[in-house]
C-alpha cells in the first residue's frame, strides 16, 4: 500500500483521535493495543512523509504542512509513542492485577494518552504558529490530568505545580506570538496567513527588528519553560517522577522536544531578522544553567525517577547548546540527539516503572542489587542508562560528539568546555547511582511488595534499545532526512 | 467617541487589576475579575466597531461570554467547594504591593515601546496597559499563598495577553483566538479539578502545605 502525502498528513491526527474514541467504547485490552497501532501509524506516516519531503520540498493540506523537520519529529513522536504505548499495555494489566485501578480510571488514561499524542502531532504539523501554540498548550492540559492520575498527595501537588508554571510559561510564549503577528501585520501580511511559518520564513525582510527582539525573548522564555530549561525547570522533576511511567516516557522523551521544535521554528525566522547572536546568547545561558542544575542535583539524588528527570534537563541543556551553535552540523547532531534521547529515556522510564512496581519504592537504596533479583529488567534498565550516559554503541555518543565539534568549530570553545565539564559531573553521578541500583549489595530485608515480572513486558524495552543502538551504528536513510531538516532550521543564511 | 470609550475601557481594565492586588477577600477578587472581563469585552467590541469587522465582533462576543460569564462562575463554584478559604494570605502587605504595582506599570510602558512604535493604529498606544496587567498577574501569583489566588493570577496574565493581542494588532486571527479561548476554558477546568483534589488530599488549599516533593 502506498500512502499519499495528504493521507500521511492527516493520519497522525486521525489515528490517535480514532483510538481515543475507540478507548471510550471498546474493552480495555483491545483499546490499549489499538493505542499501540495508533502510535505505529504516526511512525508510518512520518516515514511516508519523509520519503516525499527528504529533498527539501513541502507537503500541504489545509492548515497542515510538512517539511523534513516535521517528518523527522513525527518519526520521533511515533517511535517513542510506540514504546510507551506498548509498555502502557503491560502497565495497565499490572495495575489491574494489583487492584490499584478502576476500569473508569484505566479508560480515562487510555483516552488522555491518545489525545496527548494527537496534540503533539498537531504541534509539529501546523503551519500556523498560532495553531502550534494552541497545540502545545493542549498538551499541557491533557498531561496535567495524566500527572495527577494517581490522585496521591504527591501526584496532585506535582500536577498543580505543572499546570501553574507551564500555563504561565506558555502564556508568555503567546505574548511572543502576538508580537510576531503584530510585526507581520505591520510588514503587510493579512489575517491568518500572517502567522504562517512558510509566509514568515519567506518574508523576513519587512519585519521590525525591535519587535522581533522582544518576541524572541518572550518565545524563548515561554517555550523554554515547556522544554524544561533552567531556570524555569522547577516543575519538571516533580511532574516526570509522579506521572505513570509510560506518560513520563512520553513527556520526557518527546514533549520536551516538541517544545524545542517550536523554538527551532521561531529561531529560523528571528535569526534571519536579527542575526544569530541574540538567540545564541539566551540559549547558551539557558544551556549552561540547565547543565549546572542537572549536574548538581544528580549528585545528591536518592530517587531514581527524579534522577531520570534531572537527566532529561541535562540532555535538554545539550540540545540548547547545539541549537545555540546553530550550524548545520550542530542542528543535525541536535536532531539525532533528540531521537536518541527519546528512545533511551522511554526505555529508562518504562523500566523504572516496572522496577517501582516490583520494589514498591522509588528510592535508589531500596532497589540495590537488582541484577541478582531481576536480571532481565536490570539488563534493560542498565543498558538504557548506558545509552543516556552517551556511551557507544548508542546514538547519543555520536550526537554528543557532533554537538561538541560543531561548538568548537563555531568558536565557542569556552562554552563547550564548561558544558562538557558539567556533563562529566552528571555522567559520574548517574553512573554511580546506576551502579548502586544494579550491582550494589542487596538490602537484607526483602522488598515490601514483590510482584511478578512478565517477560512480555521487557519486549518494548528491548525494541527501544535495539533501535537506539542501530541508530548509533548507522543512520541509513535517516541521514538525508536529518540533513534536509537541519537546512530548514538553519535556512539559507 | 470610540477613542474615548476605548480609553475608558483600558483604564478600567488596568484599575481592576490593581484592585485585585489591593483587596483580600476572594469574593471581591472574583467580582473585580468580572469587571476586568467586561472591560476586555468593551475593548474587543470597540475595536470591532472601529474596524467594521464581523469576525472581530464574533470574537468579542465569545470573549465576553467566557471572561465575564463562565470563568467567574467557575471560580465561584471552586470557592464554594473550599470552605475556610475566604481570604488570600498575601506575603507582601498592601502598601508595598501598591508601590510594586506602580513600578510594574512603568516597566510595562518601557518594555512595550517596540509594540507602540510599530502602531498600525492609534489603539496600539494603549497596548502597554495589557503588558502591565500581565506583570501584575505575575506579581499576584508569586505573592499570594492560596491556590485559588494563583488561579486568579494566571487569569490576570491571560487577560493582559488578550488585551495586548487586541490593542496591538486589532485582534489575532479567528482560528487562533478560538483555540486560545478553548484552551483557557480547559485550563480553568483543570485548575478547578485540581483545587478540588488538592482540597481532598491536603485539606485547606494553602500552598505552603505543598511540601511532599523536594530535593
Amino acid at each position: 500500500m502506498t500512502v499519499t502525502p495528504t493521507l500521511a498528513l492527516y493520519l497522525p491526527l486521525a489515528a490517535p483521535i480514532a483510538a481515543a474514541g475507540a478507548s471510550a467504547l471498546l474493552g480495555r485490552r483491545v483499546a490499549a493495543w489499538l493505542g499501540v497501532v495508533a502510535a505505529a501509524s504516526i511512525l508510518a506516516a512520518g516515514a511516508a512523509l519523509a520519503a516525499t519531503v527528504h529533498d527539501g520540498s513541502n507537503a500541504n493540506a489545509g492548515l497542515l504542512r510538512a517539511d523534513a523537520l516535521t517528518a523527522f519529529m513525527l518519526i520521533v513522536i511515533g517511535a517513542v509513542a510506540a514504546i510507551a504505548c506498548w509498555a502502557g499495555v503491560h502497565h495497565l494489566a499490572d495495575e489491574d492485577t494489583a487492584g490499584i485501578t478502576t476500569p473508569a480510571a484505566a479508560r480515562r488514561y487510555l483516552v488522555l494518552v491518545q489525545l496527548f499524542l494527537a496534540a503533539m502531532c498537531l504541534a509539529v504539523l501546523a503551519d500556523n504558529l498560532g495553531v502550534l501554540w494552541v497545540a502545545v498548550e493542549a498538551t499541557t492540559i491533557v498531561t496535567a490530568f495524566l500527572v495527577g492520575h494517581r490522585r496521591s498527595r504527591a501526584s496532585v501537588e506535582a500536577a498543580w505545580k505543572y499546570v501553574v508554571l507551564c500555563s504561565v510559561g506558555i502564556g508568555i510564549a503567546f505574548l511572543g506570538t502576538v508580537c510576531v503577528y503584530a510585526a507581520a501585520v505591520a510588514a503587510g501580511a493579512h489575517g491568518t496567513t500572517a502567522l504562517n511559518w512558510t509566509h514568515l520564513d519567506a518574508n523576513t525582510a519587512g519585519l521590525d527588528p525591535d519587535l522581533i527582539r522582544l518576541a524572541t525573548g518572550l518565545v524563548l522564555l515561554g517555550f523554554g519553560t515547556k522544554a524544561g530549561l533552567a531556570p524555569m525547570h522547577a516543575w519538571l522533576p516533580d511532574a516526570h517522577s509522579q506521572a505513570p511511567a509510560p506518560v513520563s516516557a512520553l513527556m520526557s522523551g518527546v514533549l520536551l522536544s516538541v517544545a524545542f521544535y517550536a523554538i527551532w521554528r521561531y529561531k529560523a525566522i528571528t535569526d534571519a531578522v536579527l542575526g544569530p547572536g541574540y538567540a545564541r546568547t539566551v540559549l547558551l545561558v539557558a544551556a549552561l544553567a540547565s547543565l549546572a542544575v542537572a549536574a548538581v542535583l544528580l549528585i545528591a539524588q536518592r530517587d531514581y525517577k527524579r534522577m531520570l528527570a534531572y537527566s532529561s534537563i541535562e540532555h535538554m541543556g545539550l540540545v540548547a547548546l547545539g541549537t545555540a551553535t546553530g550550524s548545520r552540523l550542530a542542528i543535525t547532531a541536535v536532531l539525532l540527539h533528540v531521537l536518541g534521547h527519546g528512545l533511551g529515556k522511554a526505555v529508562a522510564f518504562c523500566g523504572a516503572g516496572q522496577l517501582q512496581r516490583l520494589s514498591g519504592s522509588s528510592r535508589i537504596t531500596a532497589v540495590r542489587g537488582l541484577a541478582g533479583r531481576h536480571p532481565t529488567l536490570a539488563g534493560a534498565l542498565g543498558l538504557a542508562l548506558v545509552a543516556l550516559l552517551g556511551l557507544p554503541p548508542f546514538s547519543l555518543f555520536a550526537s554528543e560528539i557532533g554537538i561538541a565539534r560543531a561548538g568548537l568549530s563555531a568558536g565557542q570553545g569556552w562554552a563547550v568546555a564548561a558544558a562538557f565539564g558539567l556533563v562529566l559531573v552528571a555522567f559520574a553521578a548517574l553512573a554511580r547511582n546506576g551502579a548502586a541500583m544494579m550491582l550494589g549489595a542487596a538490602e537484607p530485608v526483602p522488598p515490601a511488595s514483590a510482584g511478578r515480572l512478565r517477560p512480555a513486558a521487557i519486549a518494548p524495552l528491548v525494541l527501544g534499545l535495539a533501535a537506539a543502538a542501530a541508530l548509533g551504528i548507522s543512520l541509513g536513510p535517516l541521514l538525508m532526512l536529518l540533513d534536509a531538516a537541519a537546512t530548514t532550521v538553519v535556512g539559507g543564511h | 467617541m470610540v477613542d474615548q470609550l476605548l480609553n475608558l475601557s483600558c483604564g478600567l481594565f488596568l484599575l481592576s487589576a490593581i484592585g485585585v492586588l489591593w483587596r483580600r477577600e476572594l469574593s471581591a477578587l472574583i467580582a473585580l475579575l468580572t469587571v476586568q472581563g467586561l472591560a476586555l469585552t468593551g475593548i474587543a467590541v470597540l475595536l470591532a466597531v472601529d474596524h467594521h469587522s464581523v469576525e472581530a465582533a464574533v470574537v468579542a462576543v465569545g470573549v465576553g461570554l467566557l471572561k465575564a460569564g463562565l470563568l467567574p462562575w467557575l471560580l465561584r463554584r471552586v470557592l464554594a467547594r473550599v470552605p475556610g478559604a475566604r481570604e488570600t494570605a498575601p506575603l507582601v502587605n498592601v502598601s508595598a504591593s501598591m508601590l510594586a504595582a506602580a513600578a510594574l506599570v512603568l516597566l510595562a510602558y518601557a518594555a512595550a515601546r517596540p509594540l507602540v512604535a510599530l502602531a498600525p493604529s492609534s489603539t496600539a498606544r494603549a497596548a502597554p496597559v495589557g503588558v502591565a496587567v500581565v506583570l501584575l498577574g505575575f506579581f499576584l501569583a508569586a505573592t499570594r499563598r492560596r491556590a485559588i489566588s494563583q488561579i486568579i493570577g494566571v487569569l490576570l496574565i491571560d487577560n493582559g495577553i488578550a488585551a495586548v493581542a487586541f490593542l496591538a494588532t486589532g485582534g489575532v486571527p479567528l482560528v487562533v483566538e478560538l483555540g486560545v479561548s478553548a484552551d483557557l476554558l480547559l485550563a480553568v477546568l483543570v485548575l478547578q479539578v485540581l483545587t478540588t483534589r488538592l482540597h481532598a488530599a491536603f485539606g485547606d488549599t494553602d500552598l505552603d502545605e505543598l511540601r511532599e516533593l523536594h530535593d
